[in-house]
């Protein structure tokens, strides 16, 4: 796991169903509408030391709706 | 009522049969080995997918698969709409929208007390008994009164809806009159209240659906009589079952039971491991145009059991997939569906399923069984009497 923030979080909008396992395990990162369907939190850039959430948030999306792209 | 000895659980499985409804994984791990998509003639023919990927298929083909039966039963009823549970593409969508604001987990979070005072409530009725009956006098009341709650209905009623659910999901799947009696009673209990909130509106469920406007119109009376139809059915006797697997295993596990009282930290990734372990729900999809998964042709018509609780258990999926883990970290499960219908009511069974275990390990964190269990047959699997003592 690389240990620099060069990381980001994507919620791809047509996936998420609103499980919200993203947010319950990363709350830093993820954020719900009114609807409770998830987003990233800005640019879902991944703060240093947050990497970890990051990955457990994508590895535990039922709909794979969690992407991660490395920059 | 006896039924006919299954005599290949491939090609002539029942899912009413006793060794199913009493230990339903062996067999579902011999299936998915032999024959991942099973079928049987019963209930006028039904496809039983025990793989991940291929319940995830059905789950996410609404072309194919229609949500507008959504419980495989030997005859099958006039339709009974609930919607949006059996509503598919385009009407799903809206009629779903209307719904979700009322469970988001800030919402949800708001019942929380009340879950906790009612949780004590109730382990105060048994906690000098030194047994109880852990289904009957806990994980059973829980989900009812808190539904009860949200609608502002009387918590007391919460008998009324038990008689009800166990005549849709349990009794009425051989016996249709007796779902169709149960559907009728219901429609009259509702329109009486909502009748009464959309002119003296408060701060609750009922009051919501009747006010809530959807494309600039207010729903339909049918509507919003099903939708309720659909809380009260789909929001008591699933996490009554779930909630009754967690006790269950703690009562049988004592290893994962001191450990979660020893690091109550660890209650998160536990509910979500006991949730894919014993996942309750088990939906079903009725076949309107022909197409073909894995090798398996699904003949329109028949219907599909859509087994969550399966697909939680497959091992392409989940490493060590038939053992519970309290402390996984990765549990991609589908306990709560997959695709379009995950259910709405998922944050508020975390929620419940959460507090009744903690509330029971901090006043009772020692017990066992006490006596046989019996599961429930049919929709939702869980322990329907599972006697404890402490």
């Amino acid at each position: 796991m690389p240990d620099r923030a060069t990381l980001k979080v994507r919620v791809n909008r047509d996936k998420c169903q609103g499980h919200n396992r993203c947010k319950a395990l990363a709350p830093e990162l993820f954020e719900l509408d009114e609807y409770g369907n998830a987003h990233e939190i800005g640019d879902g850039a991944v703060p240093a030391g947050l990497e970890e959430k990051a990955y457990l948030a994508k590895s535990n999306c039922p709909e794979f709706a969690v992407e991660i792209i490395e920059e | 009522m006896a039924r006919p000895t299954v005599t290949d659980w491939a090609t002539d499985f029942d899912h009413l049969d006793p060794a199913w409804v009493n230990d339903p994984f062996p067999i579902w791990d011999d299936m998915r080995r032999k024959c991942p998509i099973a079928h049987t003639d019963r209930f006028m023919g039904v496809y039983f997918p025990t793989r991940y990927q291929d319940v995830r298929a059905v789950a996410y083909d609404t072309v194919h698969f229609s949500s507008r039966r959504v419980v495989v039963r030997e005859t099958p009823p006039p339709r009974i709409p609930a919607p949006p549970i059996t509503s598919d593409p385009p009407e799903h969508r809206p009629a779903r929208m209307v719904l979700l604001p009322p469970f988001t987990p800030d919402a949800i979070k708001k019942l929380e007390p009340r879950a906790r005072a009612l949780a004590n409530e109730l382990i105060d009725k048994f906690a000098g008994r030194g047994s109880a009956d852990a289904a009957v006098e806990y994980s059973q009341e829980i989900p009812a009164r808190l539904i009860a709650h949200m609608l502002g209905l009387p918590e007391a009623d919460g008998d009324l809806y038990r008689r009800w659910i166990k005549m849709v999901l349990v009794d009425g799947i051989t016996d249709v009159s007796v779902a169709l009696q149960a559907a009728g009673e219901m429609h009259q209990y509702f329109m009486g209240y909502a009748q009464q909130r959309m002119e003296k509106p408060g701060d609750d469920l009922i009051s919501y659906l009747v006010n809530i406007k959807s494309n600039g119109q207010p729903l339909s009376t049918e509507n919003v009589i099903g939708t309720l139809r659909l809380l009260l059915i789909a929001g008591i006797d699933t996490t009554w079952s779930g909630i009754g697997s967690c006790i269950w295993h703690l009562a049988t596990h004592p290893e994962d039971r001191r450990r979660l009282v020893r690091e109550p930290a660890l209650m998160a990734t536990a509910v979500e491991e006991f949730l894919r372990a014993y996942a309750p729900v088990t939906m079903a999809r009725e076949v309107i145009k022909e197409t073909t998964i894995n090798g398996c042709t699904f003949k329109p018509g028949e219907m599909v059991l859509l087994s969550f609780p399966a697909a939680n258990r497959d091992p392409s999926m989940f490493e060590d997939a038939d053992k519970v883990i309290i402390d996984r970290k990765e549990n991609r499960h589908a306990a709560f569906g997959l695709g379009i219908h995950r259910c709405i009511g998922s944050n508020l069974a975390r929620m419940e399923l959460t507090v009744a275990v903690e509330e029971l390990l901090k006043r009772i964190p020692e017990f066992s069984l006490a006596g046989p269990v019996t599961w429930s047959e049919g929709t939702v699997r869980g322990p329907r009497q599972l006697p404890i003592k402490f």
